[in-house]
């Protein structure tokens, strides 16, 4: 067992949110605003979607070493359980459910003489004699049987939690709510199930340049994604609550401070700050190879920093927005009242301030997942952004700009990246408008 | 009556359907028409997307891209392929390489003949051509120039009526009112004189130019380093009058370049841009202070003698070079390889010099519009990105390349060349485990040679496009063969005709003579972790470094990549830190000297901070090195080449990669075109079909319109559904 | 008023001061002066002595911070970063590390910036505000849910995509305008007009979406709920009423962004090789020319300040109940 840092702050961010779930279901007014999510449709299935993201990515968040101590190789769970993927790998391009490279090749034939044909792949449909005739019903099969099993196994657990519930929660399971999180859980789990078993003999997605299976890495991407979209904001969020707390609340000379350090951060331009602190990382590892012998190391630490630096950029949002609504609690009658029998300042703040400034924090943070998660592939793109060596949605959409120009055009890394990217993405964003109609005090009950 | 006015009429309906006619065709180009155009004359449009104005239509104009704005233009800092395609067209060396023969060879430029070479002795005295090595203390190289040659007509030079130098005493009011030097009205020329030449020298030696190769100067060229003493922080203009020891004018056409010793490879140097002449004018001009401000430099703006001259710099976007009105004349030359004749490059033989009017090159930085332009006629020429090689490019039977069916329809060119450069993976013989002279690393190098294999990166990462190299030298450089003597028998079989890889058995067996059996480190127990250094930190550059590992994986060994930024990769080579790294070099002339010399002991990186960045060391191949270097091409030293070639081999401080391959791609409107890795000033040579390019250009640009009107249809559709909405919206009451 | 702008004026001061400072340190932390002698002197044959000479060509030759050997008042003037950073206070740039007058290059690069970003703006906002009245007009109809998710799709989509899509549909498959390129005048259009179309079509997802909260809010407070009483019909209240009391935030969002305009749009300068500032910070940070990028933030925090003092100024203009002190 390995840790990476991004690991340890998945698991702490993990610890947090469980947490928080526990000390929410005792209070009423979270309460509300949660159950209103829990009726909404759209929230729930978009619900069920980032779930199944951020399975797979703690899925990969889990790293050993492979194969002991031979060799160094540091693998995680999803590496594990995918090798057959990651280990198959082509020459260089094939098609989606291919059984042939995607361009002509000078093959030798057993006789000596020379024939310039597409050479069958290595892995992808090796199984199959004669592919032209097989090989569209034995990928019709192959997805059926994939599919089957899944739903098979949804079934299973639908029947099981039916049997053991009691009858008033019965209802709650017939409501439109419901009934949609079970479609689309239906659907995600046996489509995937099917994905899975037919990657195991055709390259899904396709491969890539090297013939890296892409359905892989559009898969080991998802981690990435969800790191720079959660963990910035946990970076941030400490920075951004307390100081923004404390201005708002004491006002004079440390809401100066405040202000001066959030405004002089706003105005240098983000990117070139994140240039800089990219750089300065670099520089940092090479004067301390010794602690980075692995590459998955060194990229973790890349990532680690990116989630730093994107952190600083872009607590000052949120801190000013606290800061003003703290401005406006502090002169609350409740505190007021708190203030004038002499209760401790420290009190105030946890007891009176921070609890009611919560429902702000909860939409920033959900608002802010998508853009970061968007924002990791502009950065790559200007070569600043994850380490050329993780997998991400950014690293892929850059790779594959230039196949646009091929002709036939590739256009699979770059679908596949879209796609994925799209879906966590849409996922995100619709989930943040159900979390914010549901905390938004002014838009509370409209809905 | 009636016929009368038809008469008159007749010509002037014919006039008014000819304007109109012409007002369609100017339109048509502006964007904001678009869609009225298309409703017009769908069918005749072309050219919507012609990056180009319309005003050179009736020159020849050469439509080129560069991806880099090239940092400096002064010759005596230039020292870039990519700034040396302009400044070769603009300043002439007293030499260049003949366009069309091969092997390369020197011919006069701007001198009159080859230079006297005399060689003297510790006292000056002359000596005869056969003299010992050991007795020549000096060299003289005496150079005629020819008569008659101006100069482009620049600023620098212009005089007023007095004869005064018009703008050589500018006042803050002329400064500040011109933004580029074309503000300046006022031109002048003047001859070309030996004086120019020897000025240029002198300011190779000036610490404020900072000449790239002033460092070297000063082993050779008499004086150099004294010189550059002298003047510290003294302006430029001051080096005119004051002597160097190592460069004289004889007389007005003549000038002699005494260097120390004896150094046959000097000549070449002679026909690089460095020693292009320089008037003192340009340097008493452009240090007027304000100018510099305004970007207005020796650096951005040349002067030269050449057939062109630069016209526009914008390297922001765009670098017009246009032909020179004063240039003094050269034919195309007469003669070359006998194939030459065949392929028509002798069909102007003889003719004027230049052939192309205008040269744009336009500033292009991303592939796939690059790529795109050039498909549709927009560019003449352009090199294939890996990406659009399948596109372009497809392998016959017999293993050569041709152009795909797609690329011949439209009548496209393909020229192949061997650079004249070498890539290579360097150990650090300076590092414990894959350095030194002991068995166990030669064993383990020899091991590591064996398993990189370079086909396989040359057919991945190049699309074929490199040969695989078997020691120092690439192909074209004297002392390379391509016989049995010119295989690496430590990584390769013979057979017969063909070359065979070795097995990676053989690989392993050598490792396990090494002691690093099945890639496992005694030390440590587990797999032996070596280090790859390298700047490849882009993303592009992924499946590379995966390739890397892959390869050192076959022997167990567990590759780590160090990927930094250049500063940090140059640190590290200068301070000994590296491991492994992959290294280029790029001839400066073609002479086996330039490449041996990257191993030659005194020239290792951390010791002097040379080029040897090996840093490998070997005094037999230092003493072999030191007899080869001074030789004329012979037996005897073709004998020495082969003899270290076999040293490093056998030692293996590098691991042979490959000599790329480059694939060029023309359309068939430019001619005259043929390969010449180590003249740059090629352009006033080649020609340009106009009439066939715009034929072509109108046939491959026709636009696609129906999307667009679909689309808009398809909005007004949607639009429907709205606006009743809106309508029962209206008319709805408050329940 | 007057007293107001000088005092942010003032206030600006140490906000530089320590942008200046920030970015002198984390620069000079990554690269010292000898490397950056190194990236600009090239490859082939460079040696110690050329490096010195080099920093001493550029003035990198003295003490980062304090100079210990000099005499009095030049121990801090006679550094780096005095000799820096003084500069930028008086606009004055100074030379890139590759050897051009970075003044210069801004003023000329400025316009293409201009050219691409103020047709986006403009041509964006009047997009968007259609849009979002359409959909107040509207309000609770399936066009309202279609168009909110579709705003939501727009969003979740990468604007590399766009451009990479625009490219690849507009200017290659359908040869309408040039692949890239830019040129000055008139004919600068043809180039723009792809640039300008994915900008605006990258913007709608949320521009969109934010208006309309904006109108909503609008519309659901009382003087609407009268005027329509009084018989007005719905266009000519969201028209009369919410589109001119909307104005405000929406003014007031468009003139933070004015000045920035100035610095151009990274991507898509460098996706279309529109010569502009953007594209010029983009090269200089893969170029690693500090000199420039040092003045890039520089400037950029200038335009920031500026923006914000706009704001101010805006609101009084618009709104006569807000007064600056």
């Amino acid at each position: 067992m390995v840790i990476l840092w991004t690991d340890a702050l998945i698991f702490i961010l993990m610890a947090i949110i469980v947490g928080l779930a526990f000390y929410m279901r005792s209070q009423e007014h979270i309460k509300r605003p949660l159950k209103q999510i829990g009726r909404s449709r759209i929230g729930m299935v978009s619900l069920v979607v980032l779930v199944f993201f951020v399975l797979i990515g703690l899925l990969d968040s889990v790293h050993f070493k492979a194969g002991g101590n031979k060799t160094n190789e540091i693998v995680s769970l999803l590496d594990y359980w995918a090798t057959p993927l990651r280990e198959r790998g082509e020459k260089t391009y094939s098609a989606p459910f291919a059984v042939t490279l995607y361009s002509k090749e000078m093959m030798t034939l057993a006789d000596g003489s020379t024939h310039w044909d597409y050479p069958r792949l290595e892995f992808g449909g090796s199984h199959l004699d004669d592919p032209e005739n097989q090989r569209l019903d034995d990928i019709l099969q192959k997805g059926l049987y994939g599919f089957a099993q899944g739903a098979g196994l949804v079934a299973f657990f639908m029947f099981l939690s039916w049997g053991m519930l009691a009858e008033q929660h019965k209802r709650l399971i017939r409501s439109p709510a419901a009934t949609a999180v079970w479609a689309v859980a239906f659907v995600i789990v046996s489509v995937s199930y099917a994905l899975v078993y037919l990657s195991g003999y055709y390259h899904v997605l396709g491969t890539d340049k090297v013939g890296e299976d892409v359905f892989y890495q559009a898969v080991k991407s998802i981690r990435t994604g969800l790191v720079i979209g959660t963990l910035t904001t946990l970076i941030m969020l400490p920075m951004a609550v307390v100081f923004g707390i404390l201005a708002g609340f004491f006002r004079g000379w440390v809401d100066d401070v405040i202000q001066y350090v959030y405004t002089t951060l706003n105005s240098i331009p983000g990117v070139l700050l994140i240039a800089a602190s990219i750089l300065m990382v670099q520089v940092y590892m090479a004067n301390h190879e010794e602690n980075f012998t692995s590459v998955v190391v060194r990229a973790d630490m890349r990532l680690l920093f990116l989630c730093l630096i994107l952190g600083v950029t872009s607590w000052t949002g949120l801190c000013r927005l606290l800061r003003a609504e703290t401005l406006k609690l502090r002169e609350m009658e409740y505190v007021q009242a708190a203030r004038a029998l002499g209760v401790k300042q420290g009190t105030i703040l946890l007891r009176h301030i921070l609890p009611n400034v919560m429902h702000i924090v909860l939409i920033s943070v959900v608002l802010d997942f998508s853009s970061l998660v968007l924002a990791e592939a502009v950065l790559s793109y200007i070569n600043i952004g994850v380490d050329p060596t993780t997998y991400s949605w950014g690293n892929m959409i850059n790779g594959a700009r230039l196949e646009m120009a091929r002709e036939p055009i590739v256009w699979w890394s770059l679908t596949a990246a879209f796609v994925f990217m799209f879906a966590l993405v849409l996922a995100a964003n619709l989930f943040a408008d159900v979390v914010q109609a549901a905390f938004d005090p002014r838009r509370a009950g409209n809905d | 009556m009636s016929s009368l006015l038809s008469r008159q009429l007749l010509p002037l309906l014919h006039l008014y359907s000819r304007c109109c006619m012409k007002m369609l065709r100017c339109n048509v180009r502006l964007p904001v028409l678009m869609l009225l155009a298309a409703f017009l004359s769908a069918c005749e449009v072309s050219g919507l997307n012609n990056p180009y104005g319309d005003e050179d239509e009736k020159l020849s104009v050469l439509y080129q891209s560069f991806s880099e704005r090239p940092k400096h233009l002064d010759p005596a800092v230039a020292y870039s392929s990519n700034e040396y395609t302009f400044i070769s067209q603009v300043y002439e060396p007293p030499f260049q390489y003949h366009y069309l023969k091969r092997p390369y060879q020197l011919e006069p430029l701007t001198a009159t003949r080859m230079p006297d070479i005399v060689y003297l002795d510790q006292d000056g005295e002359k000596l005869g051509a056969d003299a010992n090595d050991s007795a020549i203390a000096f060299t003289d190289y005496l150079i005629e120039i020819r008569p008659n040659i101006q100069y482009q007509p620049h600023p620098a030079l212009a005089k007023n009526a007095q004869g005064d130098y018009q703008y050589h005493r500018l006042t803050a009011g002329q400064i500040g009112s011109s933004a580029t030097l074309a503000d300046f009205n006022a031109t002048g020329s003047r001859e070309l004189v030996a004086e120019d030449y020897v000025y240029q020298i002198k300011r190779l030696a000036h610490p404020k130019i900072q000449s790239p190769i002033a460092e070297m100067m000063k082993n050779y060229i008499v004086g150099f380093d004294e010189f550059a003493k002298q003047l510290g922080d003294k302006p430029k203009v001051e080096i005119k009058d004051r002597p160097l020891a190592g460069a004289e004018v004889v007389s007005r056409y003549q000038y002699r370049i005494r260097i120390k010793g004896k150094y046959p490879q000097f000549i070449f140097w002679l026909a690089m841009p460095f020693f292009s002449p320089m008037p003192w004018e340009a340097d008493a001009f452009y240090e007027q202070p304000g100018l510099a401000d305004k970007n207005i430099t020796l650096d951005w703006f040349p002067i030269g003698t050449g057939p062109y001259w630069l016209a526009e710099n914008n390297p922001n976007r765009r670098m017009t070079l246009v032909k020179n009105p004063l240039f003094h004349g050269e034919a195309y030359p007469t003669e070359g390889e006998p194939e030459d004749k065949q392929n028509g490059l002798l069909d102007d033989a003889g003719k004027a010099l230049p052939f192309i009017d205008k040269m744009v090159f336009m500033l292009e930085k991303e592939t796939i519009p690059y790529w795109s332009k050039f498909l549709q006629g927009y560019y003449d020429a352009s090199g294939i990105a890996s990406d659009s090689f399948d596109q372009a490019i497809q392998f016959t039977g017999s293993g050569g390349v041709a152009l795909t069916d797609a690329m011949r329809e439209k009548g496209i060119q393909l020229q192949t060349s061997v650079a004249i450069s070498s890539f290579y993976m360097g150990f650090n013989m300076l590092d414990a485990t894959v350095g030194g002279s002991s068995e166990q690393a030669r064993k383990l190098r020899q091991a590591i040679a064996i398993a990189v294999d370079y086909e396989e990166y040359i057919s991945i990462f190049r699309n074929g496009r490199g040969i695989a190299a078997q020691g120092v030298l690439p192909p074209g450089i004297y002392g390379f063969t391509g016989d049995k003597e010119g295989i690496n028998p430590y990584v390769y079989d013979g057979l017969g005709d063909t070359l065979q890889r070795k097995k990676i058995d053989a690989a392993k067996q050598l490792m396990s003579e090494a002691g690093y059996a099945n890639g496992r480190d005694p030390k440590t127990g587990s797999a032996l972790i070596l280090y790859f250094d390298t700047t490849a930190v882009g993303v592009d550059d992924r499946p590379t470094m995966n390739w890397y590992r892959k390869q050192f994986d076959k022997l167990g060994i567990n590759l780590v990549i160090r990927a930094t930024d250049y500063n940090r990769f140059q640190q590290k080579m200068r301070g000994g830190n590296a491991q492994i790294f992959v290294w280029g070099w790029n001839a400066d002339y073609p002479d086996p000297e330039n490449f041996f010399f990257l191993l030659y002991g005194k020239n290792s990186k951390v010791q002097h901070g040379g080029e040897n960045a090996a840093n490998y060391q070997n005094a037999e191949f230092d003493r072999l090195f030191e007899q080869m270097r001074n030789m004329e091409n012979s037996e005897q030293r073709y004998r020495i080449i082969q003899q270290m070639q076999a040293l490093v081999r056998h030692d293996a401080p590098w691991v042979f990669g490959f000599h790329p391959k480059n694939f060029s791609l023309f359309h068939g409107w430019y001619k005259n075109l043929k390969p010449n890795l180590m003249a740059n000033n090629t352009l006033k040579y080649q020609r340009i079909d106009t009439a066939a390019r715009a034929e072509k250009r109108q046939v491959w640009n026709k636009p696609v319109f129906w999307p667009l009107i679909l689309g808009g249809v398809f909005f007004v559709l949607m639009l429907i559904p709205a606006i009743n909405a809106y309508r029962r919206r209206v008319r709805e009451t408050i329940q | 008023m007057i007293h107001y702008i000088i005092r942010r004026f003032l206030y600006a001061f140490p906000l530089l001061m320590g942008v200046n400072i920030l970015t002198f340190v984390l620069f000079f932390i990554i690269n010292s002066p000898d490397d950056m002698a190194r990236m600009q002197l090239g490859q082939k044959h460079v040696t110690e002595q050329a490096v010195e000479n080099w920093k001493q060509q550029r003035g990198y030759d003295l003490p980062l911070l304090w100079n210990a050997d000099a005499p009095q008042q030049e121990k801090i003037t006679q550094t780096i970063f005095y000799q820096k950073s003084v500069g930028l206070f008086l606009f004055r740039f100074g030379v890139s590390d590759s050897g051009r007058n970075i003044g210069a290059d801004i003023q000329e690069r400025m316009w293409p910036s201009l050219a691409v970003a103020v047709p986006t703006l403009i041509v964006g906002l009047l997009v968007n505000i259609c849009f979002a009245l359409m959909m107040v007009l509207f309000r609770n109809s399936y066009l309202e849910h279609t168009g909110i998710v579709l705003c939501v799709i727009l969003m979740s989509v990468s604007s590399l995509f766009y451009i990479i899509g625009g490219q690849f549909f507009i200017a290659k498959l359908l040869r309408l305008v040039p692949i890239s390129g830019y040129d000055d005048g008139i004919s600068a259009i043809k180039f723009l007009i792809l640039p300008v179309l994915i900008g605006v079509f990258s913007g709608i997802g949320s521009g969109v979406r934010w208006y309309r909260t904006l109108f909503l809010e609008e519309v659901e407070k009382d003087y609407v709920r009268t005027a329509r009483a009084k018989g007005l019909s719905e266009t000519q209240t969201l028209f009369r009423h919410v589109l001119r009391n909307a104005m405000i935030p929406i003014l007031t969002g468009v003139v933070v962004v004015l000045p920035l305009l100035f610095m151009g749009s990274l991507i898509m300068e460098s996706f279309f090789s529109i010569p502009g500032l953007g594209s010029y910070t983009i090269d200089a940070i893969n170029s690693q020319d500090f000199a420039i990028v040092r003045a890039m933030v520089f400037l950029g925090s200038v335009l920031y300040v500026i923006g914000l003092l706009l704001t101010d100024i805006s609101y009084t203009l618009v709104d006569p109940r807000v007064r600056l002190s």
